[in-house]
């Protein structure tokens, strides 16, 4: 499972992030974790890289924090190893890990003010005084809470909060931070911004990141790789883009923005594309080859994402002589950058495209209940097997 | 629903609050009586105060109750806290069920069954019996609600506290130190005064396992009492209501002070924003 994304062949492998060279830093190795009968962690493998910004990303109960909590020795895995740079890591316990965690819940020891939450891990490690003092100031200073140093954490609004807990987890300069669901709690702008603070941090530091969310958008954003977990087990891995654009499942199609799923059967496979069948689309959808090795008789299906349908007025048939199928407006729904439709088919099926908006207002807008055109190329169906 | 109170309300609360508080505002009245009938007026005189002070007995049985109260206080926080960490912290293990109960289950113990229980024990292992046998069966006892005190907060505290102290590198001992009793400091401080008052408080127990030279003060009270009661008992008895009315004063006072801190902490929080 652990590199799916660096087999695949065909033409349209995104460039970017790869994978660099070397040995993992961190490395999974068929780990399980059970809590009586219930399995949370079932077999995962993963190879994590050094300077990564790895994410973690699933619906919430599906085992990203426990698996997080193996990493920082909090829970014991049933089965299988862990491997922090080379070393076995079964048995050790968490304050002897060069791994620190930032919670979900912050966990900033409430009795303690900021500059004592910050020191609180430097004084374990009997760091003199001094040094501690401008260890801290210096942490402080890169979560921008200098003049907050000596607030208590309830005096502090939620945004703060999260940056003494980053500022805490970083003091010790871990090797490995582990951030679960770090930005949460924060409302939606706050929650960008710190996004790219996470990432100028991580950048200037050089530390490992692993992070865990359910927020697919903050897992796209930020991360160098991202895996997609489900009912505790791994479905897929692999850059952002490789994600989005070359899901290999229907939930990790699903899971990672919106998505038209088309139920069919293989009818043809050639050099040049492959043909499926699809009731639903009531067309023959046609997909570029090389993608998978789904056979012809093969029940598959066809992913394809709200913004590479085109969607054009009954008047303006699109001379293409493949993958155009038509439908009637059924929703609109205008967000400012773009717009999104929604277009039900001739038996019934809704699908979604978006479209930008480039101009401010279009010289002859498509409405509610009016027929269309929907089109696409044969770059932008995914075939998914499973 | 109708503003003010109902004539029936308040004839319920007055009879309420009559039936708790005349035995003691009697209690009070008489203790300031001048002649030695407890039940007839005789004129306003606060010489019984003096007479207690200068009774050694009631002094004496006084400091050994005080001296008990406190050191059972501060072994049962002790041993309780230990208690409600293990069953709270060491996960779910074999027989955890089974200590839960069993810690819980002297709460409801008849003291006379205790008392009779922790001297047979004291018998048997031919202790002699004094002031360490009363402060040991008060620790029997009192540790048990120290324990359920504890236990109610330790299983309100967010584990992750502790959980994040021992990731930052802080060994299990430490992280017990610094995070987790300072975290349970309320609830410490809670129980060791409600050891203290139980101890105080017990005649039961205190009679059984008793030795000559160790009578407490709710012993003497107990056998002044049946020779007759004297005005001197009803201004002990003052004495005390007394202390422990500044005792609420004072914790509702620091209680008060602590919310109005947290109400302009959150407010300078919300204006952080
Ligand atoms: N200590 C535990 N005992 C029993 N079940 C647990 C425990 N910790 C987690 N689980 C279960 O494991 C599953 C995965 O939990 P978690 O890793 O916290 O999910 P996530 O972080 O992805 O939301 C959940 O169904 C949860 O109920
Ligand atoms: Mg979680």
């Amino acid at each position: 499972m652990s590199d799916t994304a660096e087999k695949r062949p065909g033409p349209h492998k995104p460039s970017g992030w790869a994978v660099p060279g070397g040995d993992p830093y961190i490395s999974i190795q068929n780990v399980t974790k059970r809590f009586g009968e219930f399995v949370a962690v079932d077999n995962v493998s993963l190879d994590i890289y050094r300077s990564e910004l790895f994410s973690l990303l699933g619906a919430s109960g599906c085992g990203k924090t426990t698996l997080l909590r193996m990493l920082a020795g909090l829970e014991e895995p049933t089965e299988g190893r862990i491997l922090l740079d080379g070393q076995d890591m079964v048995g050790v316990p968490p304050y002897e890990r060069p791994v620190n965690m930032m919670f979900q819940s912050y966990a900033l020891f409430p009795h303690m003010t900021v500059a004592q939450n910050v020191a609180f891990g430097l004084k374990q490690e009997g760091m003199g005084k001094g040094e501690v003092e401008e260890r801290v100031e210096q942490m402080l200073g890169l979560v921008q809470l200098g003049r907050f140093a000596r607030r208590k954490p309830h005096q502090l609004s939620g945004g703060q909060r999260q940056r003494v807990a980053l500022a805490r987890a970083l003091a010790k300069r871990p090797k490995l931070l582990l951030l679960d669901e770090p930005l949460a709690a924060l409302d939606k702008k706050l929650r960008e911004s710190t996004q790219f603070e996470l990432m100028n941090i991580q950048e200037e530091l050089g530390v490992t990141f692993i992070v865990v969310t359910h927020d697919q958008e903050e897992a796209m954003t930020l991360s160098t790789r991202i895996a997609v977990m489900n009912e505790g087990v791994i479905q897929q891995l692999g850059t952002p883009s490789e994600v989005y654009e070359y899901p290999r499942t229907r939930y990790v199609a699903d899971f990672i923005g919106s998505v038209n799923l088309f139920e069919g059967t293989v009818s043809g496979t050639g050099a040049e594309g492959m043909r499926i069948t699809a009731p639903e689309a009531g067309i023959d959808i046609h997909v570029d080859a090389g993608q998978t090795d789904a056979r012809a008789g093969q029940s598959v299906a066809v992913a394809i994402r709200p913004e590479k349908i085109a969607i054009a007025k009954q008047d303006d048939k699109p001379s293409q002589g493949e993958n155009v199928i038509q439908g009637i407006v059924d929703e609109i729904a205008y967000q400012g950058s773009l717009s999104i439709y929604q277009v039900r088919l001739a038996d019934g099926k809704l699908v979604r495209v978006t479209t930008p908006n480039l101009t401010r207002t279009a010289e002859r807008p498509i409405d509610w209940e009016e027929p269309v055109w929907l089109s696409w190329g044969r770059h932008a169906g995914v075939v998914l097997t499973s | 629903m109708r503003k003010g109170l109902h004539p029936v309300t308040i004839a319920m609360l007055l009879f309420g609050f009559a039936f708790l508080y005349a035995p003691i505002v009697i209690l009070i009245i008489f203790s300031f009586n001048e002649g030695k009938l407890v039940s007839v007026w005789s004129g306003f005189s606060p010489k019984w105060y003096g007479e207690l002070l200068r009774d050694p007995q009631i002094l004496s049985a006084a400091w050994m109750s005080l001296k008990i109260a406190a050191m059972n206080a501060s072994v049962a926080t002790v041993l309780g806290l230990f208690g409600a960490y293990a069953l709270g912290r060491f996960g779910a293990f074999k027989g955890r069920t089974l200590f839960t109960g069993m810690m819980t289950a002297p709460l409801v113990m008849p003291d006379v069954i205790t008392g009779l229980a922790t001297l047979l024990l004291f018998v048997g292992l031919a202790w002699q019996r004094g002031m360490s046998t009363i402060t040991i069966a008060h620790i029997t006892f009192s540790m048990c609600f120290v324990a359920v005190i504890v236990r109610a907060r330790l299983s309100s505290l967010d584990q992750s506290l502790e959980e994040a102290a021992m990731d930052l590198g802080a060994r299990p001992a430490k992280t017990f130190l610094l995070i987790t009793i300072p975290m349970l400091a309320p609830a410490l401080v809670a129980a060791w005064l409600l050891a203290f008052t139980l101890s105080l408080d017990d005649l039961v127990i205190a009679s059984f396992v008793a030795g000559p030279g160790s009578t407490t003060l709710p012993m003497v009270v107990f056998s002044k009492v049946r020779l007759g009661v004297s005005p001197e008992i009803n201004a002990l008895g003052t004495l005390i209501v007394l202390l422990v009315t500044l005792c609420i004063v004072v914790a509702a006072l620091i209680f008060q002070r602590q919310e109005a801190q947290r109400l302009a902490d959150a407010q300078m929080a919300d204006r952080a924003d």
